[in-house]
């Protein structure tokens, strides 16, 4: 069953409408390499959610578990309430009502457009009509004759997930969907696949490695790293709160200044900065580059330094600053400041920052 | 339901969840047997006895090598026995020299350069398969052995006597002639699969075309030559008609004599043991040089057409050449039974007699493929679905079917049916039965390769929409792998059509396949029986494997 479009699904978690997917705690070893290591994630009705890490981080593996191509070792999955897979009991991959779109889509090169799609609906009269209504949500309206191989990457990509979407699953999964299609397509096809998603008010988790993809996409990311999700949030609150340097570092671009906080005031080489919270002893800040602010050397709050190296982009570019005292800083402005490699400026931060405890010296 | 962290406001999920309660279960829930690794009993009980039976010809063997009156020491230490095994070692190194040099130049030559007619030479250079080596070795022997068409031809020029055919000479001629091709598909392949940018890096570093070819080409191609050799290797010492109608003391013929002539079989059996296991080490040697040779075609194929070398004036050499090798490896075999058939029919031999023989030939080949593809089917599914330790064991156990020449297999169902299954001896079922175990190595081979081609993620794709396991593998699985097992079992019966042995030994009485009516008129002399029955086989195995050779080389235009 497909459940309600929500406007702001988040808000809805405290309401008993049991949660699409839930994991608990999910483990899975292959031999004595664990792959993934108590896992937590959830995701609402109607919610889109990416998983996010680098390659090898256990990704592809959760979602197989959730699919039931693999087996647990610890952990509960329930899917819309139900418990799927558990150390011992596991339902097998076709009693989940969980979709899947397959990295390299998966489509059956010997059955048609609309024999693909129809291939996990039940025999009947209703059976037709569902092809048509799947195929036209994916815009293939007219395509069911054909065969896979006629297809270009963009509309194999649509059959796809027409295929998934079309025995109404109660979640579907997408593994890197967007990998195998070339970058001038990728956006375009992002943006319709959500389109899709949304029209089809259907829940999904998407894995990718891309955090730009990730934050463009979903209501919310969920980022993994070594077999575990270390942090689940909206892009927003992800982008500018991260819990952790190895998260801030992954998402997005990010620079950490050492410093010393007392209370909510942080002394940096840019300056006495103010902090989102409280925190004493030895920090690092972080720096998003586009926080960092370029005027041609003054008096005035922040630090002076050299620009060593201008990276171009056309919608912003990016400026290597080498500050007086040897600290490297990079910058991301406007295109029409007139900066050029070997200016004078002042270098100092916009608004408040994150810091994170220091041990030691680190890094 | 478990209580998990309220996810809210950039709430941090920490690591609190439950602890696993308990070390991961062996025990599974029925509902989840058919996942990856854990195979249904369906699949691995069926593929563990038919792996197991591949064993009880060979145990067979064993026990009855033990039986011996003189016991079995005396029979493996005599100098009879080194002399034997010497003879069959020098062949099979002989052969496998023998056919690389054949079969290289004319890979080369047929892929690399711009020899007339290139594409239709790459075709023909194979064709010398189709011919059975036991008719092969009968046309040799009628047109270069004494009193034989050239000696006949050469006679007026005062020409009394050629060099002697029978003996080491004529088995290596023959066999070299008829198993070249297995080096050329491996060292063609070889040389499609190399980069050309590797040649163009070495020309551009100011590195000559025959330097090139030394320094890059034929390292490159090593693995692949010596892995087809190996092969054309273990065909010298498994094959038993070349060395019989050619009379060279190897082991096929030693078996042969003894279990006609002597009634203490156990000196057959022994002989037979030491057979296999001098195959077992060609063939472990081989499959290492093959396992090398595809690490070095890492690349995944070459993505363009390399640019031809020019032979120029040489290019008519190179036709010569192809034209020699071709000439005595089709040309004679075909041309001797045509001109036998020709005046034979003019001479008022009957054909009767032929019609049957068609009829068993085919129908024996078709029951023998079905039933070997059936056999390979669980444990190729158990190999490619269900990889493990045991997968692995009982595959790799098929595989060492290789090693057992067709003469041994045969022996050893004799033996079987005469002492154990009496009412089976001499019938079309147990003739069958050895057709399988002599034949599911390639069946297995061929249904794993038709599997392997079928990628996991469909079928995943298939349980995700709602079928079960056995849904998916009718709807899903061998559809898709359909051509490669049907090619598989084409295979299959176009070498039982040939088999000589297995037939030769198991048939029963007065029953004639076309296999046994050639062995036999050519056992006579009596060539012009043999001719009909001869170009029939090779008509009817020719269609099968050229369609074979179609589908399984890589389908790319050679422009």
């Amino acid at each position: 069953m497909i459940a309600p479009a929500v406007e702001r699904p988040i808000e809805r978690s405290q309401i008993a409408v049991p949660a699409a997917l839930r994991c608990t705690g999910v483990s899975k070893r292959f031999g004595q390499v664990p792959v993934v290591n108590n896992l937590n994630l959830n995701a609402q009705r109607g919610e889109l959610v990416a998983l996010l890490g680098p390659s090898g981080c256990g990704k592809t593996t959760s979602l197989r578990l959730i699919a039931g191509f693999e087996d647990l070792d610890a952990g509960v999955i329930e899917v819309g309430g139900q418990v799927v897979a558990s150390p011992r009991w596991s339902l097998p991959p076709e009693r989940r009502r969980v979709g899947m779109v397959f990295q390299d889509y998966a489509l059956f090169p010997h059955l048609t457009v609309g024999r693909n799609v129809a291939f996990g609906l039940p025999r009947g009269g209703e059976r037709k009509h569902r092809i048509e209504e799947a195929l036209d949500l994916v815009g293939l309206r007219g395509l069911a004759n054909r065969m896979p191989y006629e297809l270009s990457g963009g509309q194999q990509q649509r059959v796809a997930l027409a295929r998934a979407l079309a025995p109404s699953p109660e979640i579907v999964l997408l593994d890197e969907p967007f990998s195998n299609l070339d970058s001038a397509l990728r956006s375009r096809v992002r943006a319709e696949v959500r389109q899709i998603l949304r029209d089809a008010e259907a829940t999904a988790i998407l894995v990718t490695h891309d955090q730009e993809e990730a934050l463009s996409l979903s209501d919310r990311i969920a980022v993994m790293a070594r077999g575990t999700v270390v942090q689940q949030a909206s892009p927003e609150e992800l982008y500018h709160r991260p819990v952790s340097q190895e998260v801030a570092a992954f998402v997005g671009d990010a620079q950490f200044l050492p410093g010393e906080g007392s209370g909510r005031r942080v002394a940096t080489v840019l300056g006495d900065l103010p902090g989102t919270h409280a925190a004493d002893g030895p920090v690092f800040v972080m720096l998003r580059p586009e926080s960092v602010r370029l005027v041609p050397e003054q008096e005035g709050e922040g630090a002076n330094g050299t620009v060593l190296i201008r990276e171009f982009y056309g919608h912003d570019q990016l400026v290597h600053v080498r500050l007086d005292d040897g600290t490297m800083l990079r910058a991301r402005l406007g295109t029409y400041s007139g900066i050029r490699p070997g200016d004078r400026v002042l270098a100092a931060v916009r608004g408040a920052v994150l810091t994170f405890p220091r041990h030691g010296e680190g890094r | 339901m478990p209580a998990v962290p309220h996810i809210g406001q950039a709430k941090i999920v920490r690591e609190t969840g439950p602890e696993p309660e308990s070390r991961p279960r062996l025990r599974r829930d029925r509902l989840t047997w058919g996942r990856p690794r854990r195979p249904p009993v369906i699949v691995w009980l069926p593929a563990l006895v038919i792996s197991l039976g591949m064993l009880v010809p060979l145990v067979y063997l064993v026990i009855r090598a033990m039986d011996a009156r003189t016991g079995l020491w005396p029979i493996l230490f005599r100098v009879r026995t080194a002399e034997v095994m010497a003879n069959t070692i020098f062949l099979a190194g002989s052969v496998a020299v023998g056919s690389a040099s054949l079969a290289v130049p004319l890979a080369w030559l047929t892929t690399r350069t711009d020899l007339p007619g290139r594409r239709a030479w790459s075709v023909v250079v194979v064709l010398p398969l189709v011919i059975p080596s036991y008719v092969g070795a009968m046309t040799v022997v009628a047109a270069l052995g004494p009193r034989g068409m050239l000696q006949g031809a050469l006679e007026p020029l005062g020409v009394q006597r050629l060099p002697e055919l029978y003996g080491f000479f004529g088995a290596w001629l023959t066999l070299t002639l008829f198993t070249y091709p297995y080096v050329y598909l491996g060292t063609r392949a070889a040389l499609r699969g190399i980069d050309p940018a590797i040649e163009e890096a070495a020309r551009s570093l100011g590195i000559g075309p025959w330097q090139t070819f030394f320094t890059c080409l034929l390292p490159q191609l090593r693995p692949a030559v010596v892995a087809g050799a190996l092969l054309a290797a273990l065909y010298a010492v498994s094959d038993f008609g070349v060395v019989t109608l050619l009379r060279f003391d190897v082991f096929t013929r030693v078996i042969y004599v003894q279990y006609r002539s002597s009634f203490d079989r156990s000196q057959a059996a022994a002989m037979a043991l030491l057979l296999v296991l001098l195959a077992l080490v060609v063939l472990v040697a081989e499959s290492r040089a093959r396992g090398r040779a595809a690490y070095y075609r890492i690349g995944g194929g070459a993505s363009r057409h390399p640019r031809l070398v020019r032979l120029g004036r040489w290019r008519w050499l190179a036709g010569a050449y192809c034209l020699v090798v071709l000439g005595l490896a089709l040309a004679l075999p075909v041309g001797v039974l045509t001109y036998w058939l020709l005046h034979g029919v003019s001479g008022g031999e009957g054909l009767g007699g032929l019609g049957a023989a068609t009829l068993h030939s085919i129908g024996i080949s078709i029951v023998a493929a079905a039933a070997a593809v059936l056999a390979a089917m669980p444990v190729a599914w158990l190999a490619v679905r269900y990889a493990g330790r045991m997968a692995r064991m009982l595959e790799r156990l098929t595989y060492l079917g290789y090693a057992l020449p067709g003469i041994v297999v045969a022996l050893a169902f004799v033996f079987l049916g005469a002492n154990y299954l009496t009412p089976l001896y001499q019938t079309l079922p147990l003739l069958v039965l050895a057709y399988v175990v002599r034949f599911l190595p390639q069946a297995v081979g061929s249904a794993r390769a038709a599997l392997l081609q079928v990628s996991p993620r469909l079928e995943e794709a298939s349980r995700n929409l709602g079928r079960s396991t056995f849904g998916t593998a009718a709807r899903i699985t061998v559809p898709l792998s359909w051509p490669g097992i049907g090619a598989g079992a084409a295979l299959v019966f176009l070498t039982v059509m040939k088999e000589l042995p297995l037939t030769l030994l198991l048939r029963p009485t007065e029953w004639e396949t076309l296999a046994t009516t050639v062995w036999n008129a050519s056992g006579g002399g009596a060539y012009g029986k043999a001719a009909a029955p001869a170009l029939l086989l090779i008509v009817v195995a020719a269609v099968p494997t050229l369609l074979l050779d179609a589908r399984w080389s890589p389908p790319r235009g050679e422009g």
